[in-house]
């Protein structure tokens, strides 16, 4: 075995011994039916195609969908205090909060103020979740859908009662060791 | 009347048009259906589904494809030649479905009180006509490839050429065997002759070289390479569209049952069945039919499965492996024949 020179003007190449015809030929049609074997095997194997719109990839617990707004599950009231700190948060800028007073005839949210305008714009989202890691009072969350087309921009501008109805759960959720 | 089958007997006028009729419908009702079998069964073989969008398991997906192709607006290139361009297509189908009329289906039968075979012909040469048949199909191909004025299709025509010369002498030899052991050239003659021993078995040389050389015949992978979509586009018909281009495809799907019906009828026994059982003879068809659907899994299987030759790999394989192959084959047979 000779060590590669890269100054050398030629360079030895080591070859296998080119087969006989006969051995080639042999040799061809021995690989011919293991091809065969090969392709067969997928029809045995079936297909791992998954059928969208009937069948969907479960995704995982983790997995950052579609945002969600929370309310506490005893007094129904909204956890968003309105403090746009997930607007602030947010690289994409997609997120629009105008906060207002409550009062104790309208009281929205548990805090002071509540979010009177809680507006994500889905066509901008990059869904990275630091909305969700900036808010403290876990009152936005990312979900599990992902079935986000709509045929206008502006349907993609959700509202916050959109984001605070009951979510349809579109996605199957991946199970234990899937 | 001419006679143009050496069959003992004279059919009617009438009933060799209904023959012709009929066979026509029936391998024209098939094809469709094969072509959505091979892309069905092709998508299996690559761990997919293949189409099962429109109608039940996507048995109606010709059938949209076909609307497509004829609503579709006819064109042709400006270096085009016009006459040629046309003529070319109906050639390829013409030569494909009239090649159809030698594949027996079945024996004599009465039909009407009147025996009726069950073939379009039975001619005394008929290795040799399906032989001719493919020669000229290939004007279909060669002539629609240079009238095209495209480089790809004149590439492709090209590449044919190249193609017949090196698989139509072995495919030729191939079935020599098999006449020298039948002692006929006719095909039914030929299906008689297998009553107890399938030609596959004594011939199996011969059988390959056979297959071989009708993939490369069909223009089947692995020997599709005057197609070669990667490098061509779609070869001699680049340039084709709407309903010309359907008639290259059914034109190579017929070309592919009647390879198939030719290899059932010479090497795996026509309409016989094994293990001695004689069905009646309305079965005969329905039993060529199903070994012809098997010859075709055997084109799609390695059409799943080969990559596509070279040009001068084609032609190196065609003469220096199956055309010695094929001669062999033939004397052996004609040395175990004499003694």
């Amino acid at each position: 075995m000779t060590i590669y020179d890269p100054s050398a003007d030629v360079i030895e190449v080591i070859r296998t011994p080119s087969p006989s015809p006969a051995a080639g030929a042999y040799r061809a049609f021995g690989e011919t039916l293991r091809g065969l074997k090969t392709t067969f095997a997928r029809i045995v194997e079936g297909p791992s195609t998954i059928q969208y719109p009937e069948e969907k990839t479960p995704v995982y617990p983790r997995f950052r969908g579609r945002h969600k707004l929370h309310r506490f599950e005893d007094t129904g009231l909204e956890k968003c205090v309105g403090c746009s700190l997930c607007a602030a948060a947010c690289p994409a800028d997609c997120i629009r909060v105008v906060a207002a007073e409550n009062t104790p005839e309208l009281r929205v949210s548990a805090g002071e103020r509540y979010a009177a305008v809680y507006e994500i714009n889905m066509s901008r989202c990059i869904f990275c979740g630091y909305c969700e890691v900036a808010c403290p009072f876990d009152a936005i969350t990312m979900g599990h859908d992902y079935e986000l087309s709509d045929y206008t921009r502006s349907d993609l501008i959700f509202t916050k009662e959109m984001l605070l109805a009951e979510a349809i759960e579109r996605s199957p959720l991946r199970g234990e060791g899937e | 009347m001419t006679v143009l089958a050496d069959v003992n007997f004279y059919e009617p006028w009438w009933i060799q048009i209904l023959k012709s009729l009929v066979i026509f419908a029936v391998i024209f009702a098939i094809l469709p259906i094969l072509i959505v079998y091979e892309r069905k069964l092709l998508g299996r073989f690559q761990g997919r589904y293949g189409p099962n969008r429109v109608g039940p398991f996507g048995l109606l997906q010709p059938l949209a494809e076909i609307v497509k192709f004829a609503t579709k607006e006819p064109s042709r290139p400006t270096t085009s030649v016009g006459f040629l361009f046309r003529l070319a297509p109906m050639i390829a189908i013409l030569t494909a479905v009239t090649a159809l009329a030698l594949i027996p289906f079945g024996g004599v039968n009465r039909i009407f009180g009147k025996p009726v075979g069950l073939y379009g012909i039975d001619v005394s040469i008929g290795p040799l006509y399906v032989f001719a048949l493919a020669g000229i199909s290939f004007y279909g191909i060669m002539l629609g490839g240079w009238a095209s004025g495209s480089k790809y299709s004149f590439l492709g025509a090209m590449r044919s050429a190249a193609q017949l010369i090196s698989y139509e002498v072995s495919q030729g030899l191939s079935l020599l065997g098999v006449v020298i052991t039948a002692g006929t050239l006719s095909l039914t003659g030929i299906v008689h002759a297998q009553v107890g021993l399938w030609f596959f078995i004594p011939q199996i040389v011969g059988f390959l070289v056979f297959m071989v050389a009708s993939f490369a015949e069909t223009n089947r992978a692995p020997f599709d390479l005057i197609e070669a979509d990667a490098e061509l586009v779609a070869g001699y018909f680049t340039e084709y569209g709407g309903t010309p281009f359907v008639a290259y495809l059914f034109a190579e799907y017929a070309n592919m049952i009647v390879v198939s019906g030719i290899a059932v009828t010479i090497f795996f026994g026509g309409w016989l069945l094994p293990f001695g059982i004689h069905p009646p003879g309305w079965v005969d068809p329905i039993v060529v039919l199903v070994k012809i659907v098997l010859v075709f899994t055997l084109f799609i299987w390695v059409r799943a499965t080969l990559p596509r030759l070279r040009y001068d790999q084609l032609m190196s394989l065609g003469w220096k492996i199956l055309l010695p192959l094929a001669t062999l084959n033939v004397l052996v047979t004609a040395i175990v024949v004499a003694s």
